[in-house]
């Protein structure tokens, strides 16, 4: 690749080693894009909005799908749809930019390249997102791609995509819960004392697992797992030590943080008020002297 | 069942009148995700949104939902923000997304969502669509770990009431209203594409632990509680000013009716002696008279929903305080292992 003179064939590499972060959102709007594509459509494409973090990862935290034409050898993209969607999500939310677009499929196609080229005017270093919707080969595959240049002196020659490590972050959508998420049809929300009681046997069987591998490992039925062993202690540990007496001050004393009696005496209280308010409604309805 | 296949569309359209009663209310994954993004990114502001879908039956789906812009008392702002509804619906249609409103969302902290205003904007839907909703989610409660959605929507009878604007305890007792029967919550059903969830499965195997269990055992509670006892307390003041305007309004009430009986009586005194005198009797009602003007009687709207959130409070304070109970319990437990 050196040479003399002054042509250079040059891979111009992009500024920094980018990797991209996707959320839930984005992942679900576009399956939802792509069960509502026209008939004739084959793919969806559309723009990623999000920001970029100090450390140069890409967040892509929105999307909206883009209507588009393709033939043989050319897209249309429906560039008027695009700006009218961005300026409305801009309203909402200023802060989100261009960061990208996606499309549905496995691979990078020929037509990619234009649609990226396009994106690249409005987007200083655009991420390309796959979505296999199809699962192609029995997976799900997403993936995240730059361009990189590759040109002869000032022409330039061609693009080529690259991969760049994709982070997909769950974390929001754990938040909802994937007992709501995962399935097709979930037919009531949990409310809070039935997933604190989920809760509490998912913490029972998790404990009831350690006991046994612990047993196990005790009588030789499993290699031992320093690493293991490690964790478990670590966890043990992390429990701080005190006494009964302290135990007893912390859990009950009402000036610590933890207070068992200022709960107790609030749940009073808030029985109490609605007591008072359906007495209250019973006479208002029952004994007005009209 | 032939017949049904030659009904005119007329006839369809007849037949749809006699309304099933709103039961379960369908949210698709990507809505609450939408929804969550867009409360918590704004949050502690609340922020409100547009839920689009398709009424069917008994059951209204809410397959896709926008954002609104954050609101600005402003007329030229105000009158882009219709602009921009439109242009998200225009653009919404182009990529083949329901584009029929079916109600709103927004965002609340603490569950203070039942004010006068909230009445006054599902009234504005209501008269423009048949049938809306009302999804309300708190990010504050979606701290500790439970998704704090609830879809509303205001009864019958209230509606009707409110339109006559009529809220005296007379009516009220006809209608056999109480404060309990203003809002009335539907279930929620979550419903995800089989492709969404087909992704979801694959991506996510499943992990014993996740985020919102971590919420959930989170021990320290007093922020939110202190919080809701605040607003308990606030609450029960305005509440009790409210009680004192009625208190105003009977004590008025009967001092007028104690001068009313006393002018008739002397009225009745004066007619007495007339007769006596052989003259016509004076009439016994007097519309001009002062006294016998009726005095308004203070809406009883107020109170209601002062009752309502004070309610509301109380569930949440109890909701909360069961399950640090529970927690706290826990960690006993843990330690005298």
């Amino acid at each position: 690749m050196a040479s003399i003179g002054p042509t250079v064939l040059q891979l111009i590499p992009s500024a920094t080693r980018v990797s991209a972060r996707v959320h839930p959102l984005v992942i679900f709007n576009v399956c939802d894009c792509y069960v509502r594509r026209p008939d004739h459509a084959e793919r969806v494409i559309g723009t990623l909005l999000g920001s970029i973090l100090p450390d140069g990862t890409v967040d892509i935290r929105n999307c909206y799908a883009v209507p588009h034409n393709e033939s043989l050898d050319q897209v249309a993209l429906d560039i008027d749809y695009h700006h009218n969607m961005l300026s409305s999500h801009q309203k909402v939310n200023p802060k989100e930019a261009i960061v990208g677009w996606f499309s549905t499929g496995f691979e990078v196609t020929g037509s990619s390249a234009l649609i990226h080229e396009f994106y690249s005017r409005e987007a200083s270093n655009p991420v390309h997102l796959t979505v296999d919707t199809e699962f192609k080969n029995g997976e799900t595959t997403i993936k995240a791609f730059v361009a990189i240049n590759l040109s002869l002196g000032d022409q330039h020659l061609a693009a080529q995509f690259q991969e760049v490590p994709l982070d997909l972050r769950m974390v929001e959508a754990e938040k909802v819960g994937f007992d709501v998420l995962k399935p097709t049809n979930v037919d009531k929300l949990p409310n809070d004392i039935e997933g604190m009681e989920a809760l509490m046997g998912r913490l029972l069987a998790l404990i009831d697992d350690v006991y046994k591998y612990v047993d196990d490992v005790v009588e030789d039925r499993v290699a031992r797992d320093s690493k293991i062993g490690r964790f478990i202690s670590d966890t043990i540990a992390s429990l701080p030590k005190l006494s009964p007496h302290a135990f007893n001050k912390l859990v009950n004393d009402s000036l610590q943080f933890l207070n068992l009696q200022d709960q107790l005496l609030l749940l009073y209280l808030s029985s109490i008020t609605s007591t008072q308010l359906s007495v209250a409604e019973k006479l208002n309805t029952a004994a007005q002297i009209l | 069942m032939a017949n049904t296949a030659t009904r005119s569309f007329l006839q369809v359209a007849a037949t749809e009148e006699a309304t099933t009663p709103l039961r379960v209310v369908q949210i698709e994954g990507l809505v609450i995700l939408k929804i969550i993004k867009h409360c918590k990114e704004f949050s502690p502001a609340l922020v409100t949104g547009q839920l689009l879908g398709l009424d069917v039956g008994s059951v209204l789906e809410v397959t896709n939902c926008f954002p609104f812009p954050i609101r600005e008392e402003d007329e030229e702002i105000e009158a882009e923000g219709a602009n921009y509804q439109l242009e998200m619906m225009r653009c919404l249609r182009e990529v083949n997304v329901d584009n029929n409103t079916v109600g709103w969302y927004q965002s609340t902290l603490f569950g203070s969502f039942q004010t006068v205003e909230l009445i006054e904007t599902f009234m504005n839907y209501q008269e423009n669509i048949r049938r809306c909703v009302c999804i309300i989610y708190d990010p504050s409660r979606s701290n500790q770990g439970v998704l704090a959605l609830k879809a509303l929507k205001l009864s019958d009878s209230f509606m009707e009431l409110y339109r006559s604007n009529n809220f005296t305890g007379e009516k009220l007792r006809e209608k056999n209203l109480s404060w309990v029967d203003i809002f009335e919550e539907i279930p929620i059903k979550v419903s995800n594409s089989a492709l969404v969830s087909a992704f979801m499965t694959e991506l996510e195997a499943d992990t014993p632990v996740t985020q919102c269990d971590y919420d959930r055992l989170q021990l320290s509670t007093s922020p939110f509680l202190e919080r809701n006892v605040e607003f308990l307390i606030e609450c029960m003041d305005d509440l009790s000013m409210e009680q004192q305007k009625f208190q105003f309004y009977y004590r008025n009430l009967s001092r007028q009716q104690a001068q009313q009986q006393a002018w008739l009586q002397k009225r009745r005194a004066e007619n007495m002696a007339r007769k006596n005198a052989g003259e016509e009797p004076l009439p016994e009602e007097d519309p001009s008279n002062p006294i016998f003007k009726p005095i308004p009687e203070p809406s009883r709207l107020d109170s209601f929903l002062i009752t309502n959130q004070i309610a509301n409070y109380c569930n949440q304070i109890n909701g909360v305080a069961g399950q640090s109970f529970s927690r706290l319990y826990l960690m006993k437990a843990l330690h005298e292992n």
